[in-house]
């Protein structure tokens, strides 16, 4: 019975050459096929977790909160709150008889405990279960407190991840507008879908001021309530990830009439486009400002690569795969392989869209693979028919990769090295020169048995 | 003492379902399942690779909104048949979650309605356990999932045979192969359940393994019912009374005589387990292993004046920091504080019991604390040393001291899988491991920066 690639499943994955491009996409995970997906509360919890001076307050039973304890790389240049993982850890008798009063109380306890500044409660499965009014519960506690307190609907089994992503912008939305904003300059940008992971939005925020451009919120990187609810005077989004925070963009447009960028702060092209992006949309108000972000990428570049090229000189012919959680990032990482003269022969994401797959497809070579919510065996099964020597993805695959033994970067919310800006692109290259180059595949099965087939 | 807060902060224990997909994954051919959301069977596999750094498959029915309103039946039965079709699994461990079981699906009856329907296909044994997480912690998961399978495996009473029945609880990888090359010196091969030794910590591959290799065999939980005898490892001899486990089970349906024990760790513990080896082999103690216990008091002398009255705290599973104040106590380091997540397991009885006469003053016992009220309570208790999982490290490091990294999980170091805790060698590795931590503090510590201590 056992195959690799499920009926179902084939239409999520595409073959680029060996038909014309078609890629079902955006669908429910195939019950039973161990999808490498979470749920709408962690996609909520990954979007908001790095607002450092909140309370993030988890509704439901234990393991929600304990998984996501501290398991991030985003870092806090003041309070650090988020690392700590609250929870109304629900017994028994709270789910036959209602969760709302020890919600009420946790909430005033932690709040009177670590006096934040906002309080996030998140629902969980079993909250939309048995029906506890958690709205109702933080406008009390808002209106006693005198803080934000936001109920973000995240119950798990309620849509998927991107859902959670939608749950996290609104409750982000309602902190908008919030406070006086009347002393944010012109030439003021939000940094959004970015979350500090080991200090990244910081390498960006410097970038920003050799440009002269004021960031007034890092949404959610290093973010902060009071940043939150000025955000809504920036003049400029910048969104970076697909998926998690173009929502909030949208819904600051509509409201506040603030235009948005869609960006990346990926690799060597994506992350100069983005910046002279940024010099164009303010280039009327600052003529400048075009010629500072000319300097600043080519200082950044003269320093960059020539630090790349002896890498690049191992690394060259040798084959990458992709799969992560926004198909945006993909687009970035294979420009990237370019640079270290690599090729990208599998990739994929769990929550893409037809157009973003379509779009890979286009920059991907001939016979690689396209695939959307993919699962173990079948990126296994991939790993090996197209001869990967460095898989870049998160925890849930890296075993995937070493049991098979190949190679693997980590670009994902628990890395701590930076792999954003010019400098991240050289650590990007290191990581990847450093797996790809080890002694330790001479050793592995699959390495071993193929050099005593040559010699045979 | 229970906790004081109505807020947790900082759990001191897992989810209950997270416990039995782990047991699952220890029995040969078996495909751990949760029915529940996806998230659940992400997060858990996740949580689990970061200790194990191994594949870790948990299939989810994936139950979306819809199916909280009518029921998960039709994905349950949906998902199992594609899990049967990707992993070609001999058994499926389906475990709740809170979802189904709030909605209230009725497994069992969906599970034998499931075969009727595809009773025309070769189907895998499917195994059934009920973990809602808002009861219990991971260990009440495990341990009811080790007695599912049992019940629902062992169906018939086998063949009298001499392998011997071990239920380990929740250890290392490294401890239970110790534990079968024990069993081997008495001349035994044990059926240990689960067995997850070689399924999470395997070698390298160059076929990815849908199911890895390795697993206690589902003839080997069939003969369970025949064997001489079980060895149950738990918080200690003194909760054996009104238990419900696969050993109980086991005694009661089959009458296989059952040896409740403490986590063999330490001197004492695992004389009392080579004891109850002896009575169900009726071999004696392997020349071998009397010398192991020989170098463990050896050491034990040979390092008693640094670790001597170091003040610990211990925390984590119930079973764990029982048979670690077993431990700790014989050599000298005095516990202080107790704590632990789960509760209502009286643990206090099993502190004061695994202590026995080797602590002038029992250590103050918290169940089910979280870390907030652990840390509360320790700041005034002077610690020296922290021993638990990585969970601990915030307040290591916040406190100046070391953290002797012990049981699960483990994901700030590497090798968590492969620590031994176990046996009298399990217990000369960590009498080393705790020696050299105060070692280490006191040699950094040090202004003078001794390089011989």
């Amino acid at each position: 019975m056992y195959a690799s690639i499920l009926e179902e499943r084939k239409d999520q994955i595409h073959r680029i050459g060996a038909e014309p491009f078609k890629i079902a996409c955006d669908r429910d995970s195939l019950a039973g096929a161990v999808s490498q997906r979470a749920c709408v509360f962690c996609g909520a919890r990954v979007v908001l977790y790095p607002i450092a001076d909140a309370v993030h307050l988890v509704h439901g039973p234990i393991g929600c909160a304990a998984y996501t304890w501290d398991i991030r790389g985003s870092l806090s240049s003041g309070p650090e709150l988020h690392r700590l993982s609250f929870s109304t850890d629900l017994q028994e008798r709270d789910i036959i008889f209602g969760g709302e009063k020890k919600l009420e109380a946790a909430l005033e306890e932690l709040i009177d405990r670590h006096k934040p500044n906002a309080a996030f409660v998140y629902s969980t499965c079993i909250v939309g279960i048995i029906g506890d009014d958690i709205g109702a519960v933080c406008k009390r506690m808002q209106e006693k407190k005198g803080i934000p307190v936001l109920a973000v609907q995240s119950e798990g089994f309620k849509g998927n991840k991107r859902d959670g992503y939608t749950a996290a912008c609104s409750a982000l939305f309602a902190l908008a507008g919030q406070a006086d904003a009347s002393d944010v300059p012109e030439i003021s940008v939000n940094v959004l879908g970015d979350f500090n992971l080991a200090g990244e939005t910081w390498i960006i925020k410097e970038y920003m001021q050799r440009l002269g451009v004021h960031v007034v919120a890092s949404i959610t990187g290093d973010g902060r309530v009071a940043d939150v609810q000025r955000c809504h005077a920036a003049s400029l989004n910048l969104v970076q990830c697909s998926g998690s925070t173009l929502e909030l963009a949208k819904m600051l447009k509509e409201k506040y009439g603030k235009p948005y960028l869609r960006v990346s702060w990926n690799g060597i092209e994506d992350m100069a486009e983005s910046l002279y992006a940024v010099a164009e949309h303010f280039q009327a108000l600052d003529p400048e400002i075009m010629n500072r972000t000319a300097e600043l990428v080519r200082t950044e570049l003269e320093a960059l690569m020539p630090k790349i090229a002896p890498l690049r000189r191992d690394l060259e012919g040798k084959r990458a795969a992709i799969y992560v959680g926004g198909a945006f990032k993909a687009f970035s990482l294979i420009k990237a392989f370019r640079h270290l003269g690599m090729r990208v022969v599998l990739v994929g994401s769990q929550t893409g869209t037809e157009e973003d797959y379509r779009e890979l497809a286009a920059i991907c070579d001939q016979g690689a693979v396209v695939i959307d919510d993919a699962n173990p065996l079948e990126l296994s099964g991939f790993i090996k028919e197209l001869d990967v020597d460095v898989f870049v993805g998160g925890v849930k695959e890296r075993p995937i990769a070493f049991k098979l033994g190949v190679g693997f970067c980590d670009h994902n919310h628990e890395r701590k090295i930076a792999l954003e800006g010019f400098v991240g692109m050289y650590n990007f290259a290191k990581e990847i020169h450093a797996s790809v180059m080890s002694p330790v595949w001479k050793f592995v099965p699959r390495r071993a048995n193929r050099s005593n087939s040559k010699e045979s | 003492m229970e906790k004081r807060y109505v807020s947790t902060t900082n759990a001191c224990k897992l989810c209950t379902p997270l416990g039995a997909t782990l047991a699952f994954r220890g029995v040969q051919g078996a495909a751990p399942f949760l029915h529940g959301s996806q998230g659940c069977a992400t997060y858990m596999r996740r949580y689990i690779i970061s200790h194990f750094r191994e594949p870790m498959d948990i299939a989810s029915s994936s139950l979306g909104e819809k199916h909280a309103i009518y029921g998960g039946g039709a994905n349950l039965k949906k998902g199992l048949l594609t899990a049967m079709q990707k992993y070609n699994p001999r058994l499926i461990g389906i475990a709740t979650t809170c979802l189904t079981e709030t909605i209230g699906d009725d497994v069992a009856m969906l599970l034998a309605e499931f075969k009727r329907e595809f009773s025309e296909l070769p189907l895998a044994e499917l195994v059934h356990v009920s973990t809602p997480s808002y009861s219990g912690t991971h260990m009440d998961g495990f341990h009811a999932a080790v007695r599912a399978l049992a019940m629902q495996q062992c169906r018939d009473k086998a063949a009298p045979h001499t392998s011997v029945n071990i239920m380990p609880g929740f250890v290392s990888a490294a401890d239970l192969r110790h534990l079968k090359e024990i069993c081997l010196g008495f001349g035994v091969e044990p059926t240990l359940l689960p067995d997850y030794s070689q399924t999470l910590d395997g070698p390298a591959l160059d076929e990815y393994q849908p199911i890895p290799d390795g697993g206690t065999t589902l003839e080997a939980i069939r003969a369970m019912s025949g064997a001489p005898g079980s060895i149950e490892f738990g918080v200690g001899p003194e909760r054996s009374k009104n238990l419900d486990t696969a050993g109980t089970w086991l005694e009661k349906e089959y009458g296989v005589p059952l040896h409740r024990l403490g986590l063999p760790m330490g001197l004492r513990r695992t004389d009392s387990f080579l004891d109850a080896l002896s009575q169900v082999t009726g071999a004696g103690v392997p020349a071998e292993m009397e010398l192991e216990r020989g170098r463990l008091v050896d050491a034990m002398v040979d390092g008693h004046k640094y670790v001597s009255g170091a003040r610990a705290i211990v925390y984590g599973e119930e079973e764990l920091v029982a048979g670690l104040i077993a431990f700790l106590s014989e050599i000298g380091v005095v516990p202080v504080l107790v704590g632990t997540g789960g509760k209502g397991k009286n643990l206090g009885a099993s502190i004061a019991a695994a202590a026995g006469d080797c602590l002038a003053e029992p250590p103050r016992v918290l169940e089910g604390v979280d870390f907030y009220e652990i840390a509360e309570q320790a700041r005034e208790l002077t610690p020296d040393l922290l021993v638990g999982n990585s969970k601990g490290y915030r307040y290591s490091r916040e406190w100046n001291i070391p953290l002797v990294r012990v049981g699960f999980p483990i994901h700030d170091r590497f090798g968590g899988q492969r620590l031994l805790h176990l046996g009298h060698r399990g217990a000369l590795a960590l009498y080393d491991r705790i020696v050299n931590a105060i070692l280490e503090k006191k040699q950094s510590d040090s202004p003078i920066g001794y390089g011989y201590l």
